[in-house]
């Protein structure tokens, strides 16, 4: 590992000229990097996530899913007003908000898991910074030409003619970029609605500065930072190198076949005269469409999101100066000392490490799975109110009082029954409800909503009473039967 | 400490020529757009020191030129509430006394401005939780002087209890004993015994109970009632109830009789607007159980 890491360095040319320290600014100003398009197998597949993320995250608000009479019909909606969260078929309760975790703690495994077989390939694929600054920059390409005609003109004096190409870049990015916090707001109510409400400048004021501060994000992070944010803002690169061991699949160049470079003719004649000769023809094509400017001669380096568009480069490279392909690939440091030895590459993508992040991912993915099949549509929440813990009543018999919380999360309107078991002289009452004729309250709870209530309990005779016992509330639906208990205790002295 | 910068052979990148112990720091700057940033942070708190209150000064502080203060802030919060609730609060006080339990959206609006209104207004006297004192009512208890119906609570809060208001509540215990009081001490004695049996509570040896029911019905019974079952109509307590105000030992009896009771409560109509006491009505209500 040290080994690749240190040979690029030490086979450095002559040493730089050294500034004086206090000579130089405070700050690196930034390399304008001017990425090159490319052709190949990994830019197919970079496309078809590009297109497969956008589509569903500018069009999943539209997607409809009917719940019943009265309840929102949007696949997806975070219904901050209601504390609801929908997702399909799935209904979340604020209670239930262990879901989400459920869902972080998988999403941070399956990332690790990603690491542990290919490196950053989140980073090179799926990162929304990536897709977004993928999307900028053949924007950019469309407008102001490839590679070289950008830096053409950017060497030249501004002309109307450039002036306008780079207006209508950032004119196309901030449409672009308004156009992603617009999806992104649709996620809160319901889109087509919203869509309308926009568009007539009736939508609620929070949803234009969301609206706002995510063209702006958009904008900056993708058009005008772009790989900075790699490099500078974001965490995962420091503690995914953290993360990673020698057997994970990474972008790299295969040094042990590349070196010593030479141009294609120095190359020949090097090899007729059964010279080493490398097949890396130092043409820099990979480096040219590196996103992040990054040589990776040079080793694996922090810069490197591991897009592979360096290994689509190379290998046309290779194909035209008729040489096996691969000299960069997906692959690991252990090969490249393998092969130096004369063995067999190894490519073990199932191995502990892989087979435990496996294995705790499909725990949790159980665990959530059995929470959502025996999810309940009923909830039964009673607290015992502590101050004061009992009140005396005129004729000696004792109340305690309760705060009952009643979950109905079904869509339609359901009647309740409360009842305690274990204190058969016991009088329950509540200021507000009627009573059923077995002398208990009768309850109706709003659909998909949650009623509370105070109820008293009553013990005719406490001196029969332990000082404190227990009692058991129970719900029971009229028509259905479906019940949910709670316990608590009664306490007389 | 400027010394002569050098090339560091592990990365290739020149060092700042600092060093500590033989480590060396590598000259890695930071990046441009990042010290911007951090630049405007710093012209942005000083906009921030002109713009807000911020500096403590000996006596008061710097006010800032916007004249900013987070009282009104909180003003203006509190009227944003109150704009918020109108609709509710429109509703209780369309809706009669009795019909608000019939709605539970309502019912749930009143328990929860009738529990914050009491604790700023009726705690100090009654407690937090509405379990009274010596002398305070306890609150969650059947036991009503008054009245326990919710028109009877809304009445009590409205007017208070023997205040100046000509509406409010009147009655009094007078005192019985002293020198020119209609009982002697020791018919005293023996009627507060009757009192304490009236409640199933256990009496003094020697107590005739028949003088104690001649004696009460002669002077307590036109208030208290023949059985001592009390009278709301003049805020006299149900001396069989095993709740007592002010305490149910003989020597606290005793001196019931012989000085008096009275005591006193605010009306709340005229410092608290009519919704709000309405609320309380319906939360005091429902504490006690309702009646
Ligand atoms: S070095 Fe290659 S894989 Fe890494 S970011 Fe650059 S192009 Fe992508
Ligand atoms: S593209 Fe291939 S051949 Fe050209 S410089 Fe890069 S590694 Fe060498």
């Amino acid at each position: 590992m040290s080994d690749v890491l240190a040979s690029p360095a030490a086979k450095k040319g002559a040493p730089p000229v050294l500034p004086e320290y206090d000579d130089e600014p405070l700050y690196e100003g930034r390399r304008e990097i001017y990425q090159q398009s490319v052709k190949g197998r990994l830019r197919t597949i970079k496309w078809v996530v590009l297109v497969g993320c956008l589509a569903v995250y500018y069009f999943l608000p539209f997607l409809r899913w009917y719940r019943g009479p009265n309840q929102p019909d949007q696949a997806v909606l975070v219904d901050l007003a209601h504390n609801r969260f929908y997702f399909f078929f799935i209904e979340i309760w604020p209670q239930e908000v262990y879901y989400f975790t459920g869902l972080l703690v998988m999403a941070a495994l399956v990332l690790f898991l990603m690491n542990a077989v290919a490196g950053r390939v989140w980073c090179g694929y799926l990162c929304p910074q990536t897709v977004w600054t993928d999307l900028f920059t053949t924007v950019e390409r469309w407008v102001e030409g490839d590679r070289r005609e950008r830096m053409l003109a950017d060497a030249q004096p501004m002309t109307a003619a450039k002036f306008g190409r780079k207006t209508l870049k950032h004119v196309l990015w901030l449409m672009i970029a308004w156009w992603t916090g617009g999806a992104w707001v649709l996620y809160f109510a319901d889109a087509p609605t919203l869509v309308k409400d926009l568009a007539t400048f009736q939508a609620p004021m929070v949803a234009y500065v969301w609206i706002g501060i995510l063209t702006f994000t958009t904008y900056s992070l993708a058009g005008l930072m772009k790989e900075q944010v790699c490099l500078y803002m974001c965490p995962w690169p420091r503690i995914q190198a953290a993360l990673t061991d020698q057997y994970a699949l990474n972008v790299t160049y295969r040094y042990d076949r590349g070196e010593p470079r030479m141009s294609m003719k120095a190359a020949a004649r090097a090899r007729e005269a059964d010279q080493p000769a490398g097949d890396c023809i130092d043409c820099r094509q990979c480096v040219v469409v590196c996103p992040t400017g990054v040589d990776i001669r040079d080793g694996s380096q922090m810069g490197c999101i591991q897009c592979g568009l360096c290994i689509d480069a190379c290998n046309s490279v290779m194909t035209k100066v008729n040489r096996p392909l691969g000299l960069i690939a997906y692959d690991n440091d252990v090969n490249i000392d393998r092969r130096r030895q004369g063995l067999d590459e190894v490519y073990p993508i199932i191995r502990p490490r892989t087979l435990v992040y496996a294995g705790l991912i499909a725990a949790v993915g159980l665990v959530m799975l059995y929470g959502l099949m025996t999810r309940s549509f009923t909830d039964l929440s009673v607290l015992h109110d502590r101050n004061p813990l009992y009140v005396q009543l005129s004729d000696g018999s004792v109340r305690n009082s309760y705060t009952v919380r009643i979950s109905n999360k079904r869509p339609v309107h359901r009647i309740f029954v409360l009842a305690v078991d274990e204190l058969p002289l016991a009088r329950l009452t509540a200021v507000g409800i009627s009573m059923t004729a077995g002398d208990w309250p009768v309850i109706d709870v709003g659909p998909d909503s949650t009623r509370e209530i105070i109820v008293h309990l009553t013990a005719q005779k406490p001196a029969d009473l332990p000082p404190s016992s227990r009692v058991t509330f129970r719900i029971t639906e009229l028509g259905t039967g479906e019940k949910a208990s709670m316990s608590d205790h009664f306490i007389v002295r | 400490m400027a010394v002569q910068p050098e090339i560091d052979h592990a990365t290739g990148r020149t060092t700042t020529g600092h060093e500590w112990d033989g480590i060396k720091e590598l000259n890695s700057p930071l990046p441009k757009w990042w010290l911007y940033i951090f630049y405007a942070t710093i012209v942005w708190s000083v906009g921030y020191w002109i713009v807000y209150p911020s500096w403590p000064l000996v006596t008061n502080y710097t006010k800032g030129v916007l004249g900013y203060a987070s009282r009104q802030d909180v003003t203006r919060e509190l009227d944003a509430l109150k704009a918020l609730r109108a609709e509710r609060a429109g509703a209780l006080a369309r809706t009669p006394l009795e019909d608000i339990a019939k709605d539970p959206t309502l019912l749930t609006f009143a328990l929860a401005q009738g529990k914050a209104a009491f604790g700023d207004n009726c705690a100090p006297c009654h407690g937090l939780s509405a379990t009274g004192s010596p002398s305070f009512p306890n609150l969650r208890d059947d036991t009503w002087l008054w009245g326990g119906g919710i028109a009877d609570i809304h009445q009590t809060i409205s007017f208070g209890i023997r205040n100046a208001d000509d509406r409010s509540r009147q009655g009094q215990m007078p005192a019985l004993g002293g020198p020119n009081g209609a009982l002697k001490p020791d018919e005293v004695i023996t009627v507060a015994n009757f009192v304490r049996a009236l409640s199933g509570q256990p009496t003094r040896q020697g107590y005739d109970p028949a003088k104690g029911k001649e004696l009460f019905a002669s002077n307590c019974a036109a208030c208290h009632g023949d059985e001592g079952r009390g009278n709301r109509e003049l805020g006299a307590p149900n001396l069989t109830s095993r709740n007592f105000l002010y305490g149910s030992d003989e020597k606290t009896i005793i001196e019931t009789i012989n000085l008096g009771r009275g005591g006193v409560m605010p009306g709340w109509a005229g410092r608290l607007d009519e919704t709000t006491v309405k609320s309380l009505a319906v939360y005091v209500h429902a504490l006690g159980g309702g009646q």
